[in-house]
């Protein structure tokens, strides 16, 4: 456990470069810099909305064309009834907002789901103080090949303030 | 580490650190409530039941209740309509353009602008809802299978299009907010000692635990709402200005509406930011985090879209001489000299004369000053949409029919009620949730804090 983000991100690349692998990082706020240091990838978060937005857009000119043209035309101020393209001025605010509105939901929606917190799940932070100023590294033996001792004695040697083990079953 | 200029101000005031922050925000929540809020939310619930109280009579009775006429169809719950939406916006434009920009001073204002937004929308969802007559079949809005040949509703129509902007306006700002609040309500979840509150800030923070994949995650979607987000705003007003611009009302027929109302509505909205802001600060003890900078800032900004609102009502007049239409110079002449030139005037004076008080430093900094002009602006923002309407239609095409609006205690009750409705939830927001955004103000301590930036070499 640390208590300020920029030695944690010290003692991690201590660590790092000691061939140790930080299996998790449980920090109070986003700490810049620290992902490529413990080794996490890129999300792909983005992509997924773009997906989710042309879904949108495709279903929203899809049902308009179906409404306005091909179930029922009807003759609106003169509008053009019986062509999607010459109509499709009037239904650009509609495929622009559905298109957002199946963005943001489908991308909130996989980011709570890919992060697992959804309502009324328990809280999995070792710690209720990382949520207000203290810093976590969890660290494992087995994703190690070295001893418990030597492993707490390169964690020591960092600026840490408590070191708490757990044996796992 | 990022460092910044040292002339800047710093943005939070004093010696804090990451606990300190947590402290401030989260005490006020476990500790008893004021006395001062005690009052405030005795006194808006009270007129909250009151406005529910009109808004059911109204539903019982039919929209006959309210003044309006065979000549002046919409008026004050249109002007209304658009006043919340508008006061809606200025949230957004804080949380996502200044994201989006990396405004750092944005941070500490954030969360209750977000709350702000939201709840003003309910409040203007409200009003085309009850407008209706019928509320009981507004679903008749949703292109929905039906007995009646299938008949669709009109795609071709600003009103459907704000019906679909509205909703996705709603639903995604409060996702977005949503988001952000999450990993506060896990530190408040930690922070709690009783089980019952503890086991609602435990349901209400999905579980959360500030693992580094899950901040990264984190912080890609804030940027991508908040990249979504804006167009979204500016395509929301743009459409509730549509709703009249593409009719065939002279006063109404006017392209410049657009940006136009967008630039009024985050006019609107900064000015009721202020408004509640400079009451919070002062009662939660938030001074070191909503400071004389960041209202010197947001008063930048009215000073800005103000003048942008004063061009375009400048750009209204002169269109409609040079246009040389007679029904437009007509509907304009009727505006400044006719029956309502009163409503006018005062919105002139409101939107255009007192924001240019805020050139001046000692007013834009003043607290008590910006108090003041924002609770003008919100007036004469609330003016500009019933000049707009109601001096529009009470004289068309054909004499005979002309008319005039007179307010009854309906349309009053339920524009005093929607007030204590929004103040209401506003004051929940402020007992309850996490005012400021704990986790992005933690972020800027060390860049932004008083202590941190003058002497970086002490920690």
């Amino acid at each position: 456990m640390y208590d300020d983000d920029d030695t944690l991100k010290a003692a991690a690349s201590q660590l790092v470069a000691q061939g140790i692998r930080i299996k998790e990082v449980f920090s109070p706020f986003p700490v810049h810099g620290i992902d490529p240091i413990i080794g996490i990838k890129r999300t792909r978060l983005a992509i997924t909305a773009f997906m989710y937005a042309m879904t949108g857009t495709t279903l929203a000119l899809l049902g308009m064309w179906y409404f306005m043209i091909h179930d029922w035309p009807m003759n609106i101020g003169g509008k053009p009834s019986f062509s999607l393209i010459e109509n499709l001025p009037a239904f650009i605010p509609v495929t622009f907002e559905f298109s957002v509105l199946c963005g943001a939901h489908g991308m909130a929606i996989t980011y709570l789901l890919r992060n697992g917190t959804l309502p009324g799940l328990p809280a999995t932070n070792p710690d209720p103080r990382t949520t207000d100023d203290r810093f976590v590294m969890e660290i494992r033996t087995e994703d190690n090949g070295m001893e418990a001792d030597a492993l707490e004695a390169a964690i020591q040697a960092t600026p840490m303030v408590e070191l708490s083990t757990k044996v796992y079953g | 580490m990022q460092r910044e200029a040292a002339i800047r101000e710093p943005l939070i005031l004093g010696h804090k650190t990451y606990k300190d922050i947590t402290d401030d925000v989260v005490g006020p929540i476990q500790g008893p409530a004021p006395k001062a809020w005690k009052i405030m939310i005795t006194i808006s619930s009270i007129i909250a039941v009151y406005g529910v109280g009109c808004i059911l009579y109204l539903l019982g009775t039919g929209i006959g209740v309210w003044g309006l006429n065979k000549t002046v169809g919409w008026s004050w719950d249109i002007t209304n309509f658009v006043w919340w939406v508008g006061i809606g916006h200025a949230g957004t434009l804080i949380s996502a353009v200044l994201l989006l920009f990396r405004q750092k001073w944005r941070m500490a204002i954030n969360r209750s602008a977000e709350a702000m937004t939201i709840f003003a929308v309910i409040m203007a969802a409200t009003f085309p809802g009850i407008h209706m007559g019928r509320i009981w079949v507004s679903y008749w809005v949703l292109p929905l299978p039906n007995q009646f040949g299938s008949l669709w509703v009109n795609f071709n129509s600003p009103l459907l299009w704000d019906v679909f902007a509205i909703s996705t306006y709603f639903s995604v700002s409060l996702v977005f907010w949503y988001i952000g609040l999450i990993p506060d309500f896990a530190t408040i979840r930690d922070r709690m000692v009783k089980p019952l509150p503890k086991k609602i800030y435990s349901i209400l923070a999905f579980g959360w635990s500030g693992r580094a994949k899950h901040w990264t995650r984190f912080e890609e979607v804030s940027l991508v709402l908040a990249g979504i987000a804006t167009p979204l705003v500016f395509s929301v007003h743009s459409i509730v200005s549509m709703d009249f611009a593409t009719s065939v009302i002279p006063g109404w027929h006017t392209t410049i509406f657009p940006p136009y109302f967008v630039s009024g509505a985050v006019f609107s909205g900064f000015a009721m930011v202020q408004t509640l802001l400079l009451i919070m600060r002062k009662g939660m003890n938030l001074e070191a985090y909503i400071h004389t900078k960041h209202v010197e800032y947001m008063n930048i900004v009215i000073i800005v879209t103000g003048s942008i609102v004063g061009v375009a009502y400048l750009t209204e007049l002169f269109i409609s001489w040079y246009s040389g239409v007679e029904y437009e110079s007509y509907a304009f002449i009727n505006r400044f000299s006719g029956p309502y030139s009163w409503s006018y005037w005062m919105m002139m004076t409101c939107n255009v004369i007192s924001p240019q008080l805020f050139w001046f430093k000692k007013i834009r900094r003043s607290l008590t000053a910006t108090f003041a002009l924002s609770i003008v602006v919100n007036i004469g923002m609330w003016f500009e949409r019933y000049v707009i309407i109601v001096t529009s239609i009470h004289r068309d095409y054909d004499p005979s029919s002309w008319g005039e609006f007179h307010p009854t205690a309906f349309d009053i009750g339920i524009f005093i009620g929607t007030l204590g409705i929004f103040f209401t939830l506003f004051l929940g927001f402020a007992r309850f949730f996490p005012v400021l955004a704990l986790n992005e103000l933690k972020t800027i301590l060390k860049s932004s804090g008083e202590s941190y930036k003058n002497n970086p070499d002490k920690h």
